[in-house]
């Protein structure tokens, strides 16, 4: 649905030039929501607002819905924009209008009549849980309430493609979620494609279907979330999972910890269940049937995707043998790494 | 006071508003305009376009450099060709009105500069034309502004009027020069800035309540 081919964007900068964005090749497919996380700096919104043409690529294509915005003229352009619905991290929304104003104003801007634009707004109030608030004003509503009326404005001509630029950057962990939920429910009762861009791994790890990782300017990785999760491939991805699974160093091994095996050391796994994976009682099998020991040192279970997904850090006591015999057994099962060695 | 002073207060009063009220609309006229282009031109905007915009800059500093006396002077050919006469009330609106377009243009055009950005982009992303982004977002929003910078012109023009008099504009301000200054009638001058200091404050007030009206972000 969104094809972006050879991406490039250099800003010009006071006399420097600034590669904003690195031959970026993308597709998301239609129906998905696709996430890109990256830290700041990366390029994220340089690229959500090259899918809409609000910054122009020095080079490479933009194809949303199989028409190249790049070859269009402003009229094209402006007309090829309604089916592009957009929301931003501080909603954007005008003070002057009340909230049934907002969500008017695409249509209003389309040249829709009076009863084209009640017939289109009501319903969106509904979906977007506003009926009680219509006639109020920006200032009078709360942050989650304000992304809200956004998402309704940005829904309001009917759009196949809803870009969302750190939708959720400014709201609480709470909020986050509501939003992120009704993201969801757009995406699947209207079919909506979603490009969501954002720096919380929560967000991903909650509704995206796939997601590229941004890195100065450079798409390093890209994958569905769940093997991404599973098996991330770069350092920064690694990274990024681990801040979604909070994994910290265990104060108490820290002090032992070293990264190659020495004599008597003894190693440490990160282990990661899908699915079934996490009620399987694994390791009290291994225990049994090759009496090693295992100290958990952190455990957590997170949703991804709405599957369970379990990450836990263990440290295993054994003969060096039924070490290695046990670790063999559990990487038949799940994904087994070893991350480190205590002594 | 006699019949007569009163008299000639209420004329002087009608004077001044006349100027005040049409220089004043003439000015938001063609000074909003201005502010919007001198808005949409800069490097970076809907309708950037630097040339005209330094241009247009330029020509703005300049008219509100020249002291608004030298103006009242200077351009009273200019005067005599628009409302064919160059003394009188009427005549005292063409340098009053050219004095004040500049002044509402630099203030709508900070008006306008105060609309976060991110409105237009939001309205761009809409598939909104440059013209719509100006009439639908650009200028609502910075209705407050606007009428604050309306109130202030207005206030001014009130104490421009008063140099009027130097080619028989009359109102209140010349009045009082004329009896106070040059006949010694202490009592019609002071009449006169009574009168004056209670018309700035209604127009002040009334321009308050206006923006308080228009003003959703509280
Ligand atoms: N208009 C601009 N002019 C010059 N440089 C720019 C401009 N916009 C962005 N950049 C530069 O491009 C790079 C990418 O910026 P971008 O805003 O896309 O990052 P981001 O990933 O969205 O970061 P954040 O998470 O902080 O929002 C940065 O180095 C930034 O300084
Ligand atoms: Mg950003």
């Amino acid at each position: 649905m969104i094809e972006l081919k050879n991406l490039t964007k250099v800003f010009k900068a006071g006399g420097k030039e600034v590669k904003a964005l690195d031959s970026i090749n993308l597709s998301v497919p239609e129906g998905s929501i696709y996430g890109v996380i990256g830290s700041s700096g990366a390029g994220k919104s340089t690229l959500i607002r090259c899918v809409n043409l609000l910054e122009r690529p020095s080079s490479g294509q933009v194809v949303v819905d199989g028409q190249d915005l790049t070859t269009l003229t402003e009229k094209g352009l402006r007309q090829a924009r309604h089916n592009i619905g957009m929301i931003f991290q501080h909603f954007n929304l005008l003070s002057s209008r009340t909230v049934y104003q907002n969500i008017a104003l695409p249509l209003e801007l389309a040249g829709a009549s009076k009863d084209e634009i009640e017939t289109a707004v009501s319903p969106l109030l509904e979906l977007t849980g506003l009926q009680d608030k219509r006639d109020s004003y920006p200032s009078q509503l709360s942050g989650g309430q304000k992304q809200r009326v956004a998402i309704a404005r940005a829904l309001a001509s009917k759009p196949k493609v809803l870009l969302c630029d750190e939708a959720t950057s400014a709201l609480d962990p709470q909020t986050t979620r509501s939003i992120l939920a009704l993201l969801k429910d757009i995406n699947r009762e209207l079919k909506i494609t979603v490009l969501i861009i954002t720096h919380e791994m929560d967000v991903v790890k909650t509704i995206c279907d796939r997601v590229a990782i941004l890195s100065y300017g450079q798409l390093i990785e890209e994958n569905e979330v769940e093997a991404f999760f599973l098996n991330p491939q770069t350092d920064l991805a690694r990274e990024f999972v681990r801040s979604a699974i909070h994994e910290k160093p265990v104060a108490e091994v820290e002090s032992r910890y070293q990264p190659e095996p020495s004599e008597g050391s003894r190693p440490v796994v990160r282990i990661t269940f899908v699915g079934q994976g996490v009620v399987d009682p694994l390791i009290t099998r291994a225990a049994k049937q090759f009496g090693t020991d295992f100290v958990i040192l952190q455990a957590d279970i997170e949703t991804v995707q709405g599957k369970s997904m379990g990450f836990l850090m263990v440290e295993i006591l054994g003969e060096e043998s039924e070490v290695e015999a046990s670790m063999k057994f559990l990487k038949e099962n799940v994904q087994l790494e070893v991350v480190g060695y205590v002594s | 006071m006699s019949a007569d002073s009163w008299l000639l207060l209420g004329k002087a009063l009608w004077e001044t508003i006349y100027m005040t009220a049409v220089s004043g609309g003439l000015s938001f006229l063609f000074g909003i305009p201005l502010g919007v282009l001198l808005y949409i031109t800069k490097p970076g905007r809907i309708k950037e376009n630097p040339a005209l915009n330094s241009v247009l800059g330029a020509i703005v500093n300049a008219t509100r450099s020249v002291p608004f006396i030298i103006l009242l002077v200077a351009i009273i050919p200019l005067t005599r060709l628009l409302v064919g006469t160059s003394i009188g009330t009427t005549a005292a609106i063409v340098p009053l009105t050219l004095a004040a377009i500049p002044f509402v243009a630099r203030i709508a055009e900070g008006a306008i500069n105060e609309v976060p950005s991110g409105l237009v982009e939001a309205a761009q992303s809409m598939g909104a034309t440059p013209l719509q982004i100006v009439s639908r977002v650009l200028l609502p929003e910075a209705r407050p502004g606007l009428i604050n910078g309306m109130t202030i012109t207005l206030v001014t023009l009130v104490s421009y009027s008063a140099m009027a008099g130097a080619i028989g504009g009359g109102g209140l301000g010349d009045l009082g020069i004329r009896y106070g200054y040059q006949r010694f009638d202490g009592v019609i001058m002071l009449a006169t800035v009574v009168i004056l200091i209670v018309l700035v404050q209604l127009i002040q007030s009334a321009g308050d309540r206006l923006q308080n009206y228009y003003d959703r972000t509280r």
